[in-house]
């Protein structure tokens, strides 16, 4: 039963340098700092890192993981905060915020080593 | 034109023309897209796109370049212009109207939605520029994007400052504006800068010492730097040739003045600008 409060699983990403890599040239982002470690650390970074179009997948597949195949994602409003880099692992977790009909908000946070990567809200349409 | 004003007359042209995706949508992007986040959804492998992935086809790609009328495009290079030369995305606010199937063909335009700023961030000053993007199958509206992002000027102890090449010859100068001190080289009787192997007369056993100047002197020549941009610099700055009351000449970037009340013979004092902890180097301030 999904309620107002209801914790979705945590879901965790191991951030190697080859999920980043892959992860950027599978959303056709070719910036050198999402692949090129020399570029990125040339740049001020301490390594490569995820790029925003995969965060956006990454909080997709963690709320339709949870509310299954069929449910419809209406909206994804992420805000990025510190940097996830090369290495780092990175923690989803989430908790619905309202439910009205069958038209979940859930609130996520996606935490690496540094702290808060990803915050943001996604609306999304449950199955019947 | 300052940034706002460059801003609103970007803003005012509306959407840009519509750009046709590269490609269709397709399962091969798909698949790749699935297996890249491990996501599992049935639904992706029977033609059925990932809502998530709306932006991705119409990226521009590895050698794609933005269009004429883009106006992020245009707003970058307003602001690369003024010395915001670094760029982060902060916000993405994506709206699905329906799932995009395999074989629709998607085109997206864009507008300029606000420019907000000089802000300062831990990043360093910057402006917030906020797009929309809206994606289309004909006319149909599918999805649409606010996307914002910051453009700024990396603070000076960023990787992007100018370093001189210190030498032996050269070193003592360095450690001196460390100190705080202005060094000028002297070869007996006679003063030298810049610094250099050899004394004026070209005696091969002379060895030169140092004295610490009074770091007062009057403008001798200038510049005022308008463009390009540089790492680190807020446009427009000016540098100076400074005469000083020691009788050598000297260079550095006179801070904290209008370039319009810049003039020959203007007196200035000595300041120094710690970049890190290798790096101090000397300018200039107005004497007042």
């Amino acid at each position: 039963m999904i309620a107002v409060g209801t914790e979705l699983p945590e879901l965790a990403f191991d951030v190697t340098p080859t999920f980043v890599i892959s992860t950027a040239l599978a959303t056709r982002d070719f910036q050198d700092v999402h692949h090129d470690r020399d570029a990125a650390v040339a740049r001020g970074s301490k390594d490569i890192f995820l790029n925003i179009l995969t965060d956006n997948g990454l909080v997709q597949r963690f709320v339709t993981d949870w509310a299954g195949p069929e449910a419809f994602v209406r909206s994804i409003k992420i805000k990025l905060g510190v940097p996830c880099y090369a290495g780092d692992k990175l923690v989803f977790t989430g908790r619905v915020a309202s439910l009205e009909g069958r038209v979940a908000v859930v609130e996520v946070t996606g935490t690496g080593s540094l702290g808060a990567h990803v915050t943001g809200t996604v609306t999304v349409e449950l199955a019947a | 034109m300052s940034v706002e004003e460059a801003a609103a007359r970007i803003a005012a042209r509306g959407e840009s023309s519509r750009r046709l995706a590269r490609d269709p949508v397709n399962q091969a992007m798909i698949n790749n897209w699935v297996e890249a986040i491990g996501d599992t959804n049935p639904r992706y492998l029977e033609g059925v796109a990932p809502p998530a992935m709306a932006q991705v086809w119409t990226m521009n790609g590895l050698h794609g370049r933005r269009a004429e009328d883009d106006p992020l495009g245009a707003m970058m290079s307003v602001l690369d212009e003024a010395g915001y030369t670094s760029v982060v995305a902060t916000n993405s606010e994506q709206n699905y109207y329906r799932h995009l199937r395999v074989g629709e063909h998607v085109a997206a335009s864009t507008a300029l939605e606000s420019v907000a700023g000089p802000k300062r961030t831990a990043l360093g000053e910057g402006w917030f520029v906020t797009t929309k993007t809206s994606w289309y199958v004909g006319d149909e509206l599918v999805a649409d994007m606010l996307f914002r992002v910051l453009k700024f000027a990396p603070p000076p102890s960023s990787p992007g400052a100018l370093r001189p090449v210190i030498s032996r010859d050269t070193e003592f100068f360095w450690e001196g504006t460390k100190a705080g001190e202005l060094r000028i080289q002297r070869w007996g009787e006679t003063l030298r800068h810049p610094p250099g192997p050899m004394p004026p007369d070209g005696d091969l056993d002379a060895k030169p010492d140092w004295v610490v100047a009074s770091g007062r002197g009057t403008v001798y020549s200038y510049v005022v730097h308008h463009r390009p941009a540089v790492p680190g610099k807020q446009l427009p700055f000016v540098i100076a040739l400074v005469e000083l009351a020691e009788g050598v000449r000297m260079l550095g970037e006179l801070v904290g003045a209008d370039p319009a009340e810049v003039h020959i013979g203007l007196p200035v004092t000595a300041t120094f600008l710690k970049v890190d902890d290798e790096l101090t180097l000397p300018a200039w301030r107005v004497a007042r």
